[in-house]
């Protein structure tokens, strides 16, 4: 009794799934240590680890943020780009003498008109989704394009760059030893977190994700709390827009455009169910620093950055492979065990 | 008619075919030369590639499921093909099988993850296209070739027509490659056993199952045609762009989703036509040529797709939207 109540207790608060994903990054530490040694978690390795995982980690938030509902968001990083042109387009239009007060009150309002624009892709999306019923993949297919559509006709595909320090700070200064992009990563992780655990709408939103058709019957308006869910997702592609961009000092129609695909193997390394309704932030997390710590590693073995995205895809396979052998080898023990007993007893 | 006319497919394809109508209307009168018999042409080989992964994807989205991976799958077969080309001096037909052998093979590879994993198969194709992308691009460095055999620039041209001036109209190996695989796609679904047992599959699977399909064999033959579709057309591809480039197919795989959807084919599987499936790429192709004939400028096509992509979809919606009401509940 004394020694399963540590082990019942741990496993009860982190989870099975996150105490796996732990297990496995314990495991890639030792094996990418020993390859790749001090470097690895030295100054440089862990600065640029912190420096690179907010970007993928809040468009994953926001693909997760879908995801749980059910859905599936494929316009986060359109949106994330066209937000970020938002932002620079207020900055560019500002008289560039400003200082002061009235330099702070034009990056706030530059930054808001990115989240604004972000909003309105958002509920779109969402309007799409809940309003007309069109089925996820296709409503946000189809906004990706127009959205990535209208970003290239405005900029012709250019890039537009040179920000104020302060928002450039806000991609690549530090707080107290911590990098700023890890601080708003954490932040708004948080605040999703609290989000989707904590409120009515989070407990709405994975529901839908289980059985929409029993939340609308009870009484719940789905289609108003899938116009949130799809709000919620643009807003957080636009703060990783916003951290790009602030971290390139630059914004394009077309940053990022590679990680849409990725951004939906880290939710579901990460425990997020891609069918929807089960999903934890800390899983994500835990997967995100999974993939940042073989990506980093790579750059360290001067291995291609090509083969880091052969490994990411791997992991998530092997990850599913493990889990199937897993419940093929406990369903074969029960069996050996109890003959004829379906159930096997796990307080034993 | 009245067979295409009946039931909510025929009602969405005739959508389209009115949309495609009225847009082919517009754009005659603007440009007289859209219709010209050498715009169809081209317009038919440049969507040659997009077209017959179309028309393989169909075939997996009826069976209830999604591959993403075609295009690296492509790259791959592409890449590896022609490098034998280059370096051995081999013909048509041993490129054609080695392309389609690769595909093929990459296919059972992802037939047979997506029956034993147990996760979404649009899930396991993303992390296989990124396995495949990610080695591929390891190995070539991203290197295109552009440098291959003579008789394949050459490719393969059968005069049709001649006119008044001596111009001379020929269908190409992009337009032959197109109509087959639609012929092989709509034969397939319709007039084989095969094809009936994957709208069974895709409607059903645990029906099917119990009815006693091969379930397991039936997904490895679904994904395994998509590969070998995806290593055919990308030696189209390579004829068409007279080169051989890794990067340039992945990131557009959606296009063809959009294509397939916009057809009226389900995601939820069990539902599509091939019919559907040209008119979503009709849908496509005219609209991205008018706007070329139509002198907009290129930085602007992307965004006039995704209106009518957006408009498409919100429009076919009603369907779905009316039986949702129709339901009882509140909200």
């Amino acid at each position: 009794m004394m020694t399963t109540s540590l082990s019942t207790v741990l496993l009860r608060t982190i989870g099975p799934t996150n105490l796996r994903l732990l297990g496995l990054l314990a495991a890639l530490s030792i094996v990418f240590g020993a390859f790749v040694g001090d470097r690895l978690f030295g100054e440089f390795g862990l600065r640029s680890m912190a420096y690179q995982l907010p970007e993928l980690g809040l468009l994953s938030l926001a693909m997760m943020v879908a995801l749980l509902s059910g859905g599936l968001d494929l316009s986060i990083i359109a949106t994330a780009n066209l937000a970020a042109l938002a932002t620079a387009a207020v900055l560019k239009a500002a008289p560039a003498d400003a200082v002061g007060i009235a330099l702070v009150a034009i990056e706030g309002g530059a930054v808001l008109a990115g989240f604004t624009v972000a909003a309105l892709v958002g509920l779109t999306n969402g309007f799409l989704v809940g309003y007309l019923r069109v089925s996820p993949i296709l409503a946000t297919l189809g906004t990706m394009t127009l959205v990535k559509g209208l970003a290239i006709g405005l900029t012709h595909g250019d890039v537009v760059s040179g920000f104020p320090a302060d928002i450039v700070f806000l991609g690549n200064g530090s707080l107290l030893g911590l990098p700023m992009p890890l601080i708003l990563f954490g932040a708004v992780a948080l605040l999703v977190g609290l989000l989707l655990t904590r409120t009515p709408f989070g407990v709405t939103a994975a529901l839908m994700g289980s059985n929409q058709q029993a939340v609308r019957f009870s009484g719940v308006d789905t289609r108003a709390a899938l116009l949130r869910v799809y709000g919620l997702s643009a807003l957080v592609a636009a703060s990783a827009g916003l951290i790009m961009m602030a971290r390139f000092d630059s914004a394009n129609a077309a940053y990022g455009e590679s990680y849409l695909l990725v951004t939906i193997l880290a939710c579901v390394l990460g425990g997020v169910s891609p069918t929807g309704g089960f999903g934890k932030v800390g899983g994500l997390v835990i997967a995100l620093v999974i993939l940042q710590l073989i990506s980093t590693a790579c750059i360290l073995l001067d291995l291609s950055q090509f083969l880091t995205l052969s490994l990411w895809g791997g992991i998530l396979l092997a990850v599913s492979l493990t889990g199937i052998l897993r419940d093929h080898v406990a369903g074969l023990l029960a069996a050996l065990r109890a003959p004829g007993l379906r159930h096997d007893s796990r307080s034993v | 008619m009245r067979k295409v006319l009946r039931g909510a497919h025929g009602s969405q394809e005739v959508w389209l075919a009115l949309i495609i109508l009225a847009m082919i209307v517009v754009l005659s009168i603007l440009r007289p030369n859209f219709l010209s018999l050498q715009n169809m042409l081209d317009l038919l080989s440049s969507y040659a590639y997009t077209g017959m992964l179309a028309s393989g994807l169909l075939v997996v989205l009826i069976a209830g499921g999604i591959d993403i991976s075609f295009a690296a799958v492509a790259s791959v077969a592409q890449f590896v093909a022609l490098t034998v080309a280059n370096a051995t001096g081999i013909g048509w037909i041993e490129v054609a099988a080695i392309a389609g052998g690769i595909g093929l093979c990459l296919g059972l590879v992802n037939g047979v993850l997506v029956s034993t994993l147990g996760i979404a198969s649009i899930i396991v194709t993303i992390a296989t296209q990124s396995v495949i992308f990610g080695l591929l691009l390891t190995v070539t460095h991203g290197q295109d070739i552009f440098l291959l055999p003579a008789w394949f620039t050459t490719g393969v041209s059968i005069p049709i027509h001649m006119d008044a001036e001596g111009n001379e109209y020929v269908i190409n190996l992009q337009i032959i490659a197109l109509a087959a695989s639609f012929a092989v796609a709509w034969f397939l679904l319709n007039r084989t056993t095969f094809g009936r047992q994957i709208y069974a599959l895709g409607g059903n699977p645990e029906a099917a199952r119990r009815v006693g399909f091969g379930v397991f064999r039936l997904n490895l033959m679904v994904y395994a045609y998509m590969g070998l579709i995806a290593g055919l057309a990308s030696i189209v591809q390579a004829q068409y762009t007279q080169s051989v480039s890794p990067t340039a197919l992945v990131g557009r795989e959606l296009d063809v989703v959009a294509a397939v959807v916009l057809g009226g084919a389900s995601l939820d599987g069990g539902v599509g036509r091939v019919s559907g499936a040209f008119l979503g790429l009709a849908l496509i192709a005219v609209m991205q040529n008018g706007l070329a004939l139509l002198g907009v400028s290129s930085y602007w096509s992307p965004f006039f797709t995704g209106l009518v992509v957006v408009a498409a979809v919100a429009g076919m919606a009603g369907r779905t939207r009316r039986r949702w009401r129709a339901s009882p509940g509140l909200a």
